[in-house]
């Protein structure tokens, strides 16, 4: 009885749904909206919301309309729930956000199973991709960054190196790839230390890392409130920017970190993908229009969700406003565009994010402290998923 | 021959070992999302999982009086325990339930030593602290909880062979309904038999009971052995029909959210933690869908308005209400 | 060896003072009343706000930003005491929980509605920064200064305590309220007026805590739990109990990560469950 009802009412949804479809695709947005990662996810909505803003709400003559749901920080039990129902009682047509790897692993189970599109907007570690073969990335991938700039260090005339990490999923990948990067190429890890996650004092890390006596100083950390304080530590430790290089994956020099860290912040190299200050068209008008619709500068969120738009937008052009997870992601393998972070594309075979790699020092110019690329590396694609094939 | 009667407190016992028409109404009520919202099943399974938690917490605070900031860890040791079996290759539902009992239990045991030694602050600060160092020991032993990204590859098999865990929580609601009703079964017998008792007369003075022959740490000992498995049961649900795992199942904010629950709907009546858990998913469901980045806000107000209007929440207001209107019948 | 010993203790003791600041106020209350105020944290969270918009909108200097820290915490604590914490003196700690809790989501969405969900950053002075060279150890001249502020309010407390008339009553209230009442003493008084001190003295550490541990709106959640620890390990009621267990805290985390950092997290937890194994009503603890 109980599931003839079931079933009953499942056809009418999908009745409903198909009625729907004529004129609305919607869009399944799950972040963390409150909670201790609320920032990257509201830098990330308004990074939709500038481009619904930029290129309108009709696509293919169809209407775009978000559904928005909040996982409240880590938790794959309510990411995976809220996918769900976003699929049976909202009747998205895809699903799109996930700045938390945790989340975005746990969501593409349910894009695999109902062969929904999924595009992951930030979540970083390198499997996530894996989990559904209905998803692509529009981010960067942890391995993409670090094991480039340990590669670059190396090049670069640093030959020991000592890693501090924070203690997590996350910081581990960071320190692996970093370590491969730069041992492959010839260098010697001296040391390397875990600091927990909730961390909020560094004095006694940095020391220790100063006590290393290394070339340089590799620190993975997460955004948020400890950038700043690591960069305090730094600081106050006295260490020397000329003799010990701090180097780090470019949340440890975000704008916000910069502004806590003042001119304690000199000298630090980090990779990235992107950065307000990137210069090029794109950018500078990318930027203008997100200052005058948010009052403040757009970050490595908010151009992770702009690109997950324009994947969006531009597979359902391809595909005629056809939502099924298989044209969708079709339509979007091997895509080519100019993002305000340069020039980026989707690996047909991986659905992962190719793009260009900066390398970028932190100056002070005109009495703003801001990082500046000074270095780059070209079109490079995932090097985990690349190993993985060997 | 006089008959047999039963003196005044024994009446008043009976009274509450039999099932009132209310409860039965409740039991029943529960099946209706099948019919009604059959979108909402896999929510309403979340809060089934929810519930068993609370439940399983108000055996220990509602009826030993041990407030715990530290429940998740049994929750959490119960998830991982699902989800590794599963993980390795046995994705059988039940045993794999069974196992993550079982696991759950044992650490409980092992803590209850513990626990049964101390009372009050101290008691409170030290379920958090073992709750905060099982958390940290997760994280380290990323080789097998795989940290911070959370247990990969839990895949479970058809329950019994027959049921997939769908898209739309059918089969995962039957199921958590299910170990619900038989986990309440068991706990409703529990704390109505003499030891249930002895349990009550624990909270109310720990220093008496050992005087009239009940042995205090004994029972304290048994009931939070109990109460671990009930968490250990719940977490097992939530691997099983979510098929992840994360530190987050072991974290303070699921221990403190627990415990608002119950508080929420009433602590010490059994039905507080179904209850309570029905409205803080319901309500923050609602919440979070209309108001994604504040609905903190609604449901802190929820929280301080149940305090001022209903002191001894939802229940223990309803209960009131309901006295009021016979009185006044 | 022996001098990154000295600064692991210096800096260890200056993150235990921040400790002690955030926490020594809800000791008091929570020994006087056994009001079970789990939103202590968002007080501290108040302060440090009031900080952050005097020194970064108004272009106040730092230091003139810390009495209005203090006074708007203990200000919107006694409203706050009137309109909400009043009725509930008599009822059991669950329902003090509940209260407590749901003011601290509140003032959470609060925090994140007007200030947005970034890191604040906070403006020192120059004289603030950087670090001096003390027994060829160099000491972060912040550190310095939290330090001193500290211990200045600590003496202060104590002396208040010891000396004055209104110092013996909150004694009394603590040791005994029944007593205390009996004998005369409005305690209801006593407490509203100890109770926005000790809110006060928690958004003074909210405000000094910035330029350390940061600030956000998830502020009163992420040291809601490392107050209840210096609270527990210190013993109910007792400023030097939460002194010395904000210090043995500070100390002992730093040590840890310094000497052991692969036991990063664990060591404060540890310490924590091993102490109050140990002594369960705290180090100074009497109830």
């Amino acid at each position: 009885m109980r599931k003839i009802f079931a079933l009953a009412s499942i056809v009418a949804v999908l009745a409903v749904t198909s009625a729907q479809a004529q004129q609305t695709i919607k869009i399944g947005v799950i972040l963390a909206y409150s909670g201790q990662f609320a920032d990257p996810s509201a830098q990330m909505d308004n990074g939709i919301k500038l481009y619904m803003k930029q290129y309108g709400d009709t696509v293919a003559g169809k209407k775009i309309e978000l559904v928005r749901r909040d996982t409240g920080g880590i938790a794959p039990d309510i990411a995976k729930r809220l996918a769900q129902e976003l699929i049976v009682r909202d009747n998205v047509d895809m699903l799109a956000g996930f700045a938390l790897t945790p989340n975005a692993l746990a969501a593409g189970d349910v894009s695999a199973q109902a062969k929904k599109f999924m595009v992951n907007m930030n979540a970083a570690t390198a499997i996530i991709t894996t989990k559904s073969p209905y998803m692509v990335r529009t981010s960067f991938t942890v391995p993409q960054l670090n094991q480039t700039l340990g590669a670059w260090a190396y090049k670069n005339a640093i030959r020991k190196a000592y890693t501090m990490v924070s203690d997590f999923g996350p910081g581990h990948d960071g320190e692996a790839a970093f370590h491969k990067g730069f041992r492959d190429a010839g260098g010697e890890i001296i040391g390397a230390a875990r600091y927990p996650v909730a961390n909020q004092d560094f004095s006694a890390f940095v020391q220790r890392a100063k006590d290393a006596n290394a070339d340089a100083i590799y620190i993975w950390t997460p955004g948020g409130p400890q950038p700043a304080a690591i960069g305090k530590a730094l600081a106050e430790r006295g260490i020397d920017s000329n003799k010990t290089k701090i180097l780090g994956q470019g949340e440890l020099t975000s704008e916000d970190a910069l502004k806590n860290m003042g001119e304690a912040g000199l000298g630090i190299i980090t990779a990235f993908h992107y950065d307000y200050n990137h210069q090029s068209s794109t950018n500078t008008a990318f930027v203008k229009s997100y200052k005058e619709s948010f009052g403040r500068n757009p970050d490595m969120f908010s151009a992770g969700a702009f690109d997950g738009m324009h994947v969006i937008y531009e597979a359902l052009k391809k595909t005629g406003g056809k939502t099924d997870g298989e044209s969708l992601v079709e339509a979007a393998k091997g895509m080519e565009w100019e993002s305000p972070r340069g020039p980026m594309a989707i690996d047909p075979a991986t659905r992962d994010v190719v793009q260009t790699v900066y390398i970028r020092r932190v100056e002070k110019i005109g009495g703003q402290i801001v990082n500046v690329e000074f270095d780059k590396v070209e079109n490079v694609k995932d090097p985990f998923k690349a190993a993985m094939k060997n | 021959m006089t008959p047999f009667t039963l003196s005044e407190p024994q009446r008043h016992l009976e009274a509450q070992i039999r099932w009132q028409p209310v409860e039965l109404a409740f039991w029943l009520a529960t099946l209706l999302p099948f019919v009604f919202a059959p979108n909402y099943l896999v929510l309403a399974s979340q809060i089934a999982i929810t519930a068993l938690f609370a439940l399983s917490l108000d055996l220990i605070l509602g009826y030993a009086g041990i407030v715990s900031l530290g429940h998740a860890a049994y929750f959490g040791f119960g998830s991982y325990t699902a989800g590794l079996i599963a993980k390795w290759g046995w994705g059988e539902p039940l045993t794999g339930l069974a196992a993550a009992a079982v696991a759950a239990g044992v650490l409980g045991y092992a803590t209850s030593f513990i626990i049964a030694r101390f009372r009050h602050l101290a008691l409170i600060m030290i379920t958090l602290g073992l709750g905060l160092l099982l958390a940290e020991a997760a994280n380290s032993a990323g080789w097998l909880t795989g940290g911070a990204d959370g247990l990969q590859g839990v895949r479970m098999w058809k329950l019994f062979g027959a049921f997939q865990f769908d898209l739309y929580g059918t089969t995962a609601y039957t199921y958590s309904l299910t170990i619900l009703f038989l986990a309440f079964l068991l706990a409703r017998r529990l704390i109505n038999s003499p030891f249930g008792l002895a349990l009550r007369g624990i909270r109310e003075n720990a220093v008496r009971m050992p005087a009239i022959g009940a042995p205090s740490p004994a029972h304290i000992r048994k009931i939070y052995t109990i109460a671990a498995v009930m968490a250990g049961v719940a977490g097992g649900l939530l691997a099983q029909t979510t098929e992840t795992v994360s530190l987050e199942t072991l974290g303070f904010a699921r221990s403190a959210d627990v415990l608002v629950i119950l508080i929420l709907g009433g602590a010490g009546r059994l039905y507080g933690g179904l209850v309570g858990a029905i409205i803080y998913m319901v309500a923050r469901d609602q919440f979070s869908g209309i108001n994604p980045q504040y609905w903190y806000f609604w449901i802190g107000t929820l929280l301080i308005a149940v305090v001022l209007f209903l002191p001894n929440g939802v229940l223990g207001g309803l209960t009131r209400l309901m006295r009021l209107v016979r009185s006044a019948a | 060896m022996i001098a990154s010993a000295f600064g692991v203790l210096f800096d260890g003791f200056a993150y235990g003072m921040l400790l002690f600041l955030l926490s020594v106020g809800l000791s008091v209350t929570l020994g006087m009343m056994n009001f079970v105020n789990l939103a202590h944290c968002s007080f501290a969270m108040l302060g440090g706000f009031v900080t952050v918009t005097l020194t970064n909108d108004l272009g106040w200097p730092f230091l003139a930003s810390l009495p209005l820290a203090f006074l708007s915490a203990a200000l919107v604590s006694i409203a706050l005491e009137r309109v909400l914490y009043r009725r509930l003196y008599g009822a059991s700690d669950l329902a003090q929980c509940l209260l407590t809790i749901g003011i601290v989501f509140v003032s959470v969405a609060v925090a994140a509605y007007i200030y947005g969900t970034i890191q604040q950053p906070v403006n020192l002075p120059s004289y603030l920064r950087g670090s001096v060279a003390i027994m060829g150890q160099s000491l972060g001249v912040y550190r310095l200064f939290l330090i001193g502020v500290s211990i200045v309010i600590t003496a202060v407390l104590v002396a208040a305590l010891e000396f004055t008339r209104f110092g013996a009553q909150v004694r009394a209230a603590v040791d005994n309220q029944r007593m205390a009442r009996g004998l005369g003493i409005d305690v209801d008084r006593v407490f509203a007026v100890t109770f926005a001190l000790g809110s006060g003295l928690a958004g003074l550490g909210g405000a000094l805590a910035i330029e350390i541990v940061g600030l956000d709106h998830a502020f009163a959640f992420t040291y809601l739990i490392y107050v209840l620890i210096v609270v527990a390990v210190g013993g109910l009621g007792s400023i030097a109990g939460s002194f010395v267990a904000a210090s043995l805290l500070g100390i002992s985390d730093m040590a840890g990560k310094y000497y052991f950092p692969e036991l990063g997290a664990f060591l404060i937890y540890f310490v924590m469950v091993a102490l109050l194994m140990w002594r369960p009503l705290g180090l100074f603890g009497r109830r």
